[in-house]
């Protein structure tokens, strides 16, 4: 059976593939590390070799300051919500009860429809007399700025990500629910634990590595907001929702600044890969093994 | 008793967590169907339009070409998801079912991309894209080409369908070659077809993430009649600036497509073998 199949025939079934892996992974991650190393400051078409005062530069810049710390608070205000809250949704929607598919795709619908309206409806809600503010104030506090106020704009903007992504991680913990053995929870019932109870001593520590897979992967999604920036806040107030992604766009494709862009693009790079690593390497290793 | 109040219980929440997940979307209908006699910044907000029309989705309709937007985005999703399909399922089978040198190699190059994020390397892309003349300033073909071929193939596409070939038995394509079948349909007529199941997962997803990406088609695109939905919903912004009523209509009018594709398709998303399909 070995040699059923000429010995080029693999490398035919790969070769559209890796053609377009490679133009469109390979050369633009290289090309982006060797932009990084090029001063285009002076003259753009004709860059010189800058060597690392790219680097330097960038280090030293308040803004870019500002940019990494708001992208690890956004990380902060998504991730935590994000593994928790869906596995509780999880839980409930996985009782036997009348109704379910009706739940399940109401709340996944968010996580289809276009982040652009998403955003444009929180940015509605969040009018400065706008339903949120009315609600605030019912519940006796004053309105907020949500989008023009330094101090909530970047925690508006999470609620936006968490929003979106409340389905899509559900249906993660759904999945995994299924495998927890049933006999587990009919133990926890004899000793009649409660509810609440029997979720923390069995459920819980049986998703354990959904729940660190969860983390890993909306991590890796904080870390890539884009849309809902540009699409609410353009980065504002005062550089305070501005984070890496929406500085490099801003940088690369409004001030043409290539080597500041690409300096950052590659302290990107490093960041996501390490935890895609992690991913691949612990939580993942059953999908990519050989 | 308790097994009523427990399930009374489960489905209060339910509902809530369902009320929040539409909220949005039912002020932004509210707000569409306001018509100009009535204040939208009513305080307390009034939900049911009192001023009721539909005057503000004919008026935007009239205004802002969504037939070719859909038409665009349709377009881009659809070659999109149709590359995704043959060069994943291609890709695959020597992944999972050939002894070849280099593959180890390949395996770890194919896995390598997915820890490349594309946020990182849209510059170079967009560098490469402008040197290969696929922006629209060179036509609608080549216009279309760079939204399409960037999204052509990527990792998870290739993974999944290496999984699925993995579960197919082996004796299946060796009584075929037995038979005299070539390699080329052996994957075409074994293969394919018994793995639909994850080809209708990755066509869906694709499609999905297609329909809704916004960071591309916005850097690419300088033609307003090659604009995607996503980048015309955004534009509506500028247009309309403060005229929520006008605002709020056009982005309903725009979801209406992918809400009537996921309700047809409902069973694919929330049937729960779909984990970690695709996430941009």
């Amino acid at each position: 059976m070995n040699n059923y199949y000429k010995k080029y025939i693999p490398y035919i079934f790969l070769l559209p593939a890796l053609v377009m892996l490679v133009i469109f992974f390979f050369i633009p991650f290289i090309y982006t590390i060797i932009l990084s190393f090029k001063d285009y400051s002076g003259d753009i078409y004709n860059p010189v070799f800058a060597g690392l005062s790219n680097y330097s530069v960038i280090l030293k810049s308040k803004e870019f300051y500002t940019t990494i710390f708001n992208t690890f608070m956004f990380l902060l205000m998504c991730v935590p919500v994000l593994a928790i809250f869906p596995l509780i949704v999880a839980i409930f929607i996985n009782q036997k009860i009348k109704g379910i598919n009706i739940y399940k795709v109401l709340i996944y619908l968010p996580v289809v429809v276009s982040i652009v309206v998403v955003a444009i409806a929180f940015k509605w809600l969040y009018a400065q007399q706008g339903i949120l503010n009315y609600i605030l104030e019912q519940i006796g506090f004053n309105p907020i700025g949500w989008l023009t106020d330094t101090k909530f704009a970047l925690f508006a903007v999470a609620l936006v990500t968490i929003y979106k992504g409340i389905g899509y991680y559900m249906m993660i913990y759904l999945s995994a629910l299924i495998g927890v053995p049933k006999d587990l929870y009919e133990a926890a019932d004899i000793d009649g634990a409660n509810e609440f109870i029997k979720h923390l001593t069995v459920t819980v520590p049986h998703l354990m590595p959904t729940i660190a897979l969860v983390v890993t992967v909306s991590s890796i999604s904080a870390l890539k907001v884009f849309a809902e920036i540009y699409v609410m806040t353009k980065g504002g107030p005062l550089n305070s929702t501005k984070t890496i992604v929406y500085y490099i766009y801003e940088r690369a494709f409004e001030n043409l600044d290539l080597s500041m862009a690409a300096s950052a693009s590659v302290i990107l790079l490093v960041v996501i890969m390490a935890f895609s690593f992690v991913n691949i390497i612990f939580f993942e290793n059953k999908r990519y093994k050989f | 008793m308790r097994k009523f109040i427990k399930g009374f219980s489960i489905h209060s929440f339910l509902i809530f967590i369902s009320f929040i997940s539409l909220f949005p979307f039912i002020w932004l209908i509210s707000t569409a169907l306001k018509g100009s006699n009535e204040n939208i910044f009513a305080y307390p907000p009034i939900f049911i339009p009192q001023d009721f029309t539909f005057e503000n989705f004919i008026g935007v309709w009239h205004q802002i070409p969504f037939l070719l937007y859909f038409l665009n985005s349709f377009i881009v999703a659809a070659f999109t998801v149709i590359l995704n399909l043959i060069l994943s399922s291609l890709a695959a089978y020597p992944l999972a079912r050939m002894e070849f040198k280099g593959k180890n190699f390949i395996f770890c190059l194919v896995l390598a991309t997915i820890m490349i994020p594309f946020q990182a390397i849209m510059l170079p892309v967009y560098l490469i894209v402008l040197k290969l003349h696929l922006v629209d300033s060179y036509g609608y073909v080549t216009g279309y080409l760079g939204l399409i071929l960037p999204f052509a193939v990527n990792a998870f596409g290739i993974f999944l369908m290496r999984q699925a070939f993995l579960s197919v038995p082996k004796e299946l394509e060796e009584a075929a070659f037995i038979d005299g079948c070539s390699i080329i349909n052996i994957w075409r007529k074994i293969l394919l077809p018994v793995c639909a199941p994850s080809l209708a997962v990755l066509a869906i997803f694709t499609f999905i993430g297609s329909w809704g990406e916004f960071l591309w088609p916005s850097i690419v695109l300088t033609n307003k009649t090659l604009f995607t939905l996503p980048v015309g919903v955004n534009d509506l912004q500028g247009i309309f600036s403060a005229n929520w009523r006008y605002i709020a209509a056009g982005s309903i009018i725009s979801i209406i497509p992918i809400i009537i594709f996921f309700v047809a398709m409902q069973k694919y998303f929330v049937s729960g073998n779909t984990e970690g399909a695709v996430k941009g």
